[in-house]
């Protein structure tokens, strides 16, 4: 193809952006070697045990703990349901997949929590950390999931390992934002309030603020589990086994029958785990006293 | 020494803090005087006392800064410059620690929208300032129970904020506060958010409690029925500065400004204003000793037909009227004991709110005498004075009641105007009459 040159045709320099990525991830891996390993081993202990416990006992037992959980937390009519679709899971071939799926799940979701929660925490509390994490956040949520792959590969080879580190990291944003999120909202006069009876900062924290921001807290746990489960799909990629693996394996083999087996595995592990956060976070004292405000 | 105190205290929010205290120091008002300046001065130069066991209510429009000045008590917002000084102690200054014990120990507050804890009940807010202060759990809770005891909340002691009216949300609010058992309350608009007749419960309950209690209260709020019903002394405050402190009948009396008169233009004066602050001085005072002769050229002279005796210590006595002037007169009496009555006067002590004035007044055939606390004539109320009060914003104009209802008329021409009722008698020798004349109208 030819065409006229125009004054816009100016080659602009090659960012090698990529590249210098690379160079970091080398570095990384050279001269972090042992605090990955430390990682790997935390992630280790934490996934292979549950593993097991969740495998190793009788799947009507879990369905039925699970579906008297649902009972409990939401009423019988999401016990039934949970008790059907656990049932049928349980019904298909990959009830073991199933539960390495929500054993990963469980670790990754509880890891971004435990660093999610605090991070949350200190950003409410600091302007400037907040402008600083903000832009952060919005990456690490919006790059592609994958993406996060490649680095747990090099930083911890191909496995479980990977898989949950990648979840982790993909799954932490909302549950800063919502910590954030929560505590911002507490009324200030209530803040106050606590400061004016000579309350010392950590207490105005733990016993006001936090309590106060739990609900929307809550939301952010829930949110944060919903991601973690998304993405511990896509781990199947790096050989995190589970249903991720189920899922791979039919889509390479186009199989429909496996594929669509796999898929509703997560589905009924989205829902049980979506509505029982839910009520867990509707039982605080504060959810009830925002419930009583909204009915008065 | 007063239990709090303020001195030249600024609160400027936005950059170039010094030089905005700076531009305002001659009195420009601050819109004028920060142009161009990216600073907001809520606070501008405030001083005053609050002595111990008294009602400070501090009064302005919203934006007037005054729930900026109430935070800078406590200190949860440092002042910009000036000094707070609470029982001594100089806030500014204080370290964080210094100040939260200050908080636990002196100064608790009671807040607009009532800042309860929504997820804690009724009892862990009101025992909340203790819980803070490490108390155990026991003493804790038999202190928050007392302090609901007052409120008369005890026995919603288990439920949640929510469950309450916003009126006995206020009572815990308030309840929380006293439990803290700090000398001092600082109260933000704290009736403010309530209705009208829940607010008026809760001021007299306010009230009684301080009766009971004699805390030292700082009490902000927008309202002028309510500052002038509850504060011994009020600081009227605008665009940041406060124009006029006084009691509420100097305020009313005596407004500092345009604004402040303006501001206290549609207060029910009524309930604010006592007897003494409407009376005018009695035209016509002679001792009882005096005898009827003295008595009748009195009359003469001031051309009236009703006189105010004093007896013994300058007790008030009576009036007497021509008719038993003329009778003593004619009965040849040295003195007018014996001649006074009581029949057509009605007494009122001087702090009788002038509501409860218009009874006796109707009742009274001669204008009311105003007795001070050890019984002596303080002044008279003429039935045409009582009602201008209420219509003028001046109640003492001069314009104000100087026709017939009046006890006299006359200026006095020859007689001294004596400066207080009570100060002249008279002296037969000197040929002349030295009746105790005031001249009508006088401004107090």
């Amino acid at each position: 193809m030819s065409r006229t040159a125009s004054p816009l045709d100016v080659t602009l320099p090659r960012v090698p952006l990529g590249a210098w990525t690379e160079a970091a991830v080398d570095w990384a891996t050279d001269t972090l070697g042992p605090f990955f390993d430390a990682v790997a081993a935390l992630v280790d202990t934490l996934v292979r045990p549950l593993t097991e416990l969740l495998t190793g006992v009788p799947a009507l037992a879990i369905v039925l703990i699970v579906a008297g959980l649902g009972w409990w937390l939401r009423g019988w009519k999401f016990g039934l349901g949970t008790l059907v679709g656990l049932g049928l899971v349980a019904g298909m071939p990959y009830w073991e997949e199933t539960m390495s799926t929500l054993a990963q799940v469980l670790v990754a979701s509880l890891l971004s929590l435990v660093l999610a929660i605090p991070l949350g925490i200190f950003v409410a509390e600091n302007r400037r950390a907040s402008a600083v994490a903000r832009p952060v956040l919005d990456l690490m949520q919006t790059m592609p999931a994958f993406v996060y792959l490649i680095p747990a590969i090099f930083f911890f080879g191909i496995g479980t390992v990977p898989g949950v580190l990648a979840t982790l990291v993909f799954s932490m944003p909302p549950g800063v934002r919502l910590t954030e999120l929560g505590l911002r909202q507490v009324d200030r006069e209530i803040v106050e309030a606590a400061e004016s009876f000579g309350a010392p900062p950590w207490m105005v924290l733990l016993r006001t603020k936090v309590p106060l921001a739990l609900p929307t807290i809550m939301t952010g746990v829930n949110q944060v589990i919903m991601l973690a489960l998304s993405m511990v799909v896509i781990a199947g990629m790096v050989g995190a086994g589970g249903l991720g693996d189920v899922i791979m394996f039919a889509l390479a083999q186009v199989e429909v029958g496996s594929g669509f087996e796999g898929g509703i595995a997560v589905v009924v592990l989205a829902v049980v785990l979506d509505r029982l956060t839910d009520s867990i976070g509707d039982r605080f004292p504060s959810a009830r006293a925002q419930r009583l405000a909204r009915e008065a | 020494m007063s239990a709090l105190a303020v001195k030249s205290l600024h609160k400027i929010f936005g950059s170039r803090q010094d030089e905005a205290v700076r531009r305002l120091a001659d009195g420009a008002p601050r819109a004028e005087a920060l142009a161009g300046l990216n600073a907001t001065a809520a606070v501008i130069d405030a001083g005053f006392e609050v002595h111990a066991g008294e009602i400070f209510v501090v009064m302005g429009l919203s934006g007037s800064g005054k729930s900026t000045l109430i935070r800078m008590l406590n200190g949860l917002l440092r002042p910009t410059r000036g000094s707070v000084t609470v029982d001594g102690v100089e806030l500014t200054t204080l370290k964080p620690a210094a100040l939260r014990r200050l908080r636990r120990e002196k100064v608790s507050m009671v807040f607009q929208h009532f800042a309860l804890m929504p997820h804690r009940t009724v009892l862990e807010n009101a025992g909340y300032a203790l819980e803070v202060a490490g108390l155990p759990k026991a003493e804790r809770r038999e202190r928050a129970l007392d302090a609901l005891r007052m409120v008369g909340l005890e026995e919603r002691a288990d439920k949640l904020p929510h469950e309450l009216s916003g009126g006995m949300r206020q009572r815990v609010g308030l309840a929380r506060a006293l439990a803290a058992g700090t000398d001092i309350l600082l109260m933000d608009e704290a009736f403010s958010a309530l209705d009208p007749m829940i607010r008026r419960e809760i001021q007299d309950q306010l009230l009684e409690l301080q009766a009971e209690l004699g805390k030292t209260i700082v009490f902000i709020t927008h309202d002028l029925n309510e500052a002038m019903r509850l504060g011994d002394r009020i600081a009227v405050m605008r665009d940041g500065r406060i124009v006029q402190i006084g009691t509420a009948e100097e305020i009313l009396t005596d407004p500092a400004n345009d604004y402040v008169a303006q501001f206290v233009a549609d207060v029910d004066r009524t309930r604010i204003l006592t007897a003494s602050s409407v009376m005018e001085k009695p035209h016509t005072v002679l001792d009882v000793n005096v005898g009827p002769r003295v008595a009748a050229r009195a009359l003469r002279e001031t051309l009236t037909s009703v006189l105010y005796v004093t007896g013994p210590a300058k007790r008030f006595l009576g009036t007497v009227t021509e008719d038993e002037i003329l009778r003593a007169l004619r009965e040849g009496r040295q003195s007018l004991d014996g001649y006074v009555s009581t029949e057509r006067v009605r007494t009122v002590s001087e702090d009788t709110a002038v509501a409860d004035l218009f009874a006796d007044c109707a009742e009274s055939v001669h204008p009311m005498a105003v007795l001070d606390d050890r019984g002596r004539l303080a002044g008279v109320i003429p039935r045409i004075t009582l009602l201008s009060s209420l219509a003028s914003a001046v109640p003492d104009d001069p314009s104000a009641g100087d026709d017939d209802a009046a006890p006299a008329v006359a200026t006095p021409t020859d007689g001294p105007v004596a400066a207080t009722p009570d100060a002249v008698v008279a002296d037969e020798r000197s040929g002349t009459v030295d009746v105790p004349l005031h001249s009508m109208g006088e401004p107090a």
